[in-house]
């Protein structure tokens, strides 16, 4: 067996050989030691690109996917430029997910194209806390671009996906450069003892993460303040952090 | 009578009548004498008034026009038809009756501007020809003589002259006659000598040789732009507006314009705002002169840094705002701020991405959905009446059924702002159907009086 130096130097050689030493790693830790711990990073590593997609019927209207961005975005610092094709985000729920409206800045590009360089544009600028678009198609040499602008300004890049047509979906099995990749699909709410619909749940999947294994959580929506929360019944639950089944692919 | 509005023609007023026979047909008109001079400086004016709002390239067409170039300018108005509508608007605004037209050339867009069918027309590119062809024969810019001589001839309208052989025309009538035609059916340019203002800071740099490579404009570019932001200090100015106007040998004109959210005087930006916009200029043969002005200045006064260690300055994204407006439009960039209003679609409204923090937010008691549908999207629903949710609706041909509901939030129309809204009611529900997915529908109407609303549902947003 090799000591474990040299597996280390090799590491080191590795990072070198990929040029993510150019900056020291910030993280955006999710608050919740079951999701953070299967990230190796023990967060969502700021300066990286990374996809949200709706699961279901989230892969055409992305409902979830924008609220699940929305507290990650909520939870950084500085203004937010959010990429759109179609303008149908109804802001005061992004309020009430913690991104207040004075932090927004919404840019409608007529189509994909002119979305992913007011995306890069953003990535490259370095003075924003998190930048959002909406995309369909995320080619692996735009996820490059857009990953190497992230890389060298530190902001954290979400690509939301969101399909036309949910034929269009498979395109999320399709291998991109972003650092994570996550599914958001939306389970019954909490029950609440009266009639009614309590905080949302959500299935989050991690399906990709550089260096790390996929996971899925069964969590609660975000707060007002973008954080989401394990559901009060599976705290206690044995298993949970070692649990989790595996997806192959989307 | 030297002119009439509508107003003067219901009165039965025409141009070109002696002014007792309007005295006789209107009591109490006064008559003004016509002042040809002042009527051009006002022109002029107004001109200058569009340079500032609209386009690089502008000219008075007297008597009575103003001739826009509107390439390399359009985008950060949203694109033509855009441009043309606020244009018509804001000039009826001041209580100008204007009628305006877009075309290949200037003697087109003259043509269609003046006799054309259907006011703010927009000509496809290459079609002039076939657009001007129904106009009559005035619409030609000759001189009244030529107009009458070949009405006697027979001709109408401009396609009559267009489908005539050209050499006897010429013959008869002079080159004037040929010139026009081409230049109306969009055949030959016609260069614009654009209105410069005297107080205008402007940097020239003309080329003893034509250039014409992307790289060597972007350079002249980086060198007007640092001459501009030294001037624009001596003044203590900063830009809000530049316009880099490239001079052909051909002697037509290109044009950029870009436009900045805060004043600005920092010649990396500049230059790199302009360099953007380098694949919209076209140097065919190549360009002589390059011209770089800034056509809307603001005060700008040196601003102290807080550089304290406790405080923790904003980055400054004005930058990266001014790029991206200059690419997809002012109006595709914005921020969102509440208005208070409780119709879900009327509670947003666009503020400039760079104006001032409004602190406001929206009321956050009752759930909103993540996504709202543009139009309100009618559904099926089996639902007890009046006040419970539906047990079940059909959306886009899908069945689903409600397993919670959460509601009904009442929202009235907003009676006192319009009045086809007065009885207007909508009742909201949260439902959740068996899979978990979540949506926002509404009843409009109370559930009981016809009067509120006809009782239908939508659906009108989905939640996260």
């Amino acid at each position: 067996m090799r000591p474990p130096s040299a597996l280390e130097a090799l590491r080191v050689q590795v990072r070198q050989i990929e040029g993510r030493d150019r900056r020291a790693t910030t993280v955006l830790p999710f608050g919740i030691a079951a999701v953070d711990s299967r990230l190796p990073a023990g967060g969502l590593p700021c300066g990286a690109l990374h996809e949200v997609a709706g699961g279901g019927n989230g892969a055409i209207d992305g409902a979830a996917a924008a609220l699940f961005t929305a507290g990650i975005a909520a939870r950084t610092r500085g203004k937010v430029l959010w990429c759109l094709t179609r303008p149908d985000l109804f802001a005061p729920a992004l309020s009430q997910a913690g991104l207040k409206s004075d932090r927004v800045i919404y840019v409608e590009g007529g189509d994909e194209k002119t979305v992913l360089a007011c995306f890069e544009e953003g990535l490259r600028h370095g003075g924003l806390g998190a930048v959002v678009a909406e995309v369909a198609r995320l080619p692996m040499s735009a996820s490059r671009r857009l990953q190497l602008a992230a890389e060298g300004s530190g902001a954290i890049g979400i690509a939301l996906r969101r399909w036309r047509r949910q034929t269009e979906a498979s395109d999320f099995g399709q291998p991109t450069a972003a650092t994570t990749r996550w599914r958001v699909s939306p389970l019954p709410s909490t029950p609440l003892p009266v009639p009614g619909v309590g905080r949302a749940r959500w299935l989050v999947e991690l399906i990709r993460c550089r260096a790390g294994e996929s996971a899925d959580f069964e969590l609660e929506a975000c707060d007002d303040k973008g954080h989401l929360r394990l559901p009060p019944d599976l705290v206690h639950r044995p298993g949970q952090a070692e649990g989790g089944r595996y997806s192959a692919s989307a | 009578m030297l002119a009439a509005d509508a107003a003067a023609r219901a009165a039965g007023l025409r141009v070109g009548m002696p002014a007792t026979k309007a005295q006789a047909l209107v009591r109490d008109l006064v008559i003004q004498d016509a002042d040809p001079a002042a009527d051009a400086e006002a022109l002029d004016r107004l001109a200058l008034w569009m340079l500032q709002r609209f386009a690089p390239i502008i000219a008075a067409d007297p008597p009575n026009g103003i001739v826009i170039d509107s390439t390399g300018a359009d985008h950060l108005h949203g694109g033509e038809a855009v441009m043309l509508a606020t244009l018509v608007e804001k000039l009826a605004g001041v209580g100008l009756r204007a009628r305006a037209a877009i075309a290949d050339t200037w003697g087109a867009a003259h043509a269609l501007a003046r006799f054309g069918a259907r006011p703010g027309y927009i000509s496809e590119p290459g079609k002039a020809a076939s657009d001007v062809a129904p106009l009559p024969i005035a619409a030609l810019r000759l001189a009244p003589e030529l107009v009458d001589s070949l009405r006697v001839l027979g001709f109408e309208h401009i396609g009559d002259l267009l489908a005539e052989p050209r050499a006897p025309l010429t013959l008869r009538f002079g080159p004037e006659l040929g010139r026009r035609l081409d230049q109306a059916s969009g055949q030959i340019a016609e260069p614009i000598d654009p209105i410069r203002p005297e107080e205008l800071i402007e940097m020239r740099r003309a080329f003893a040789e034509p250039i014409g490579a992307a790289e060597t404009i972007a350079r002249y570019i980086g060198k007007l732009a640092a001459q501009l932001c030294a001037s624009l200090e001596d003044k203590g100015l900063g830009a809000r507006r530049l316009d880099l106007i490239c001079h052909r040998v051909d002697s037509r004109a290109q044009a950029v314009r870009v436009g900045t959210g805060l004043p600005l005087r920092d010649a990396t930006r500049m230059t790199r705002l302009l360099c953007d916009k380098i694949e919209t200029i076209d140097p065919g043969f190549g360009i002589e002169v390059m011209t770089l002005a800034a056509i809307a200045t603001e005060p700008l006064a040196p601003k102290q840094v807080v550089s304290s260690l406790v405080e923790e300055t904003e980055p400054d994204v004005s930058g990266l705002i001014d790029l991206l407006a200059n690419r997809v439009g002012e109006r595709n960039l914005y921020r969102l701020a509440p208005v208070a209003s409780d119709v879900p679609e009327r509670t947003m409204r666009h503020i400039p991405a760079l104006a001032p923090e409004t602190r406001a937010e929206w009321p956050g008691h009752w759930p909103r959905p993540s996504r709202l549908l543009a139009h309100p999207e009618p559904i099926e629903t089996i639902a007890l009446l009046p006040d419970h949710p539906p047990a079940s609706f059909t959306w886009r041909g899908v069945r689903r059924r409600v397993k919670r509901a959460d509601g009904p939030e009442r929202v009235f129309g907003e009676w006192w702002k319009r009045d086809p809204e007065l009885a207007a009611v909508r009742d909201y529900f949260q439902v959740e159907d068996d899979a978990g997915e979540r949506y926002w529908v509404y009843r409009a109407g109370d559930g009981e009086d016809p009067l509120t609303g006809s009782q239908r549902w939508f659906l009108h947003g989905i939640f996260g």
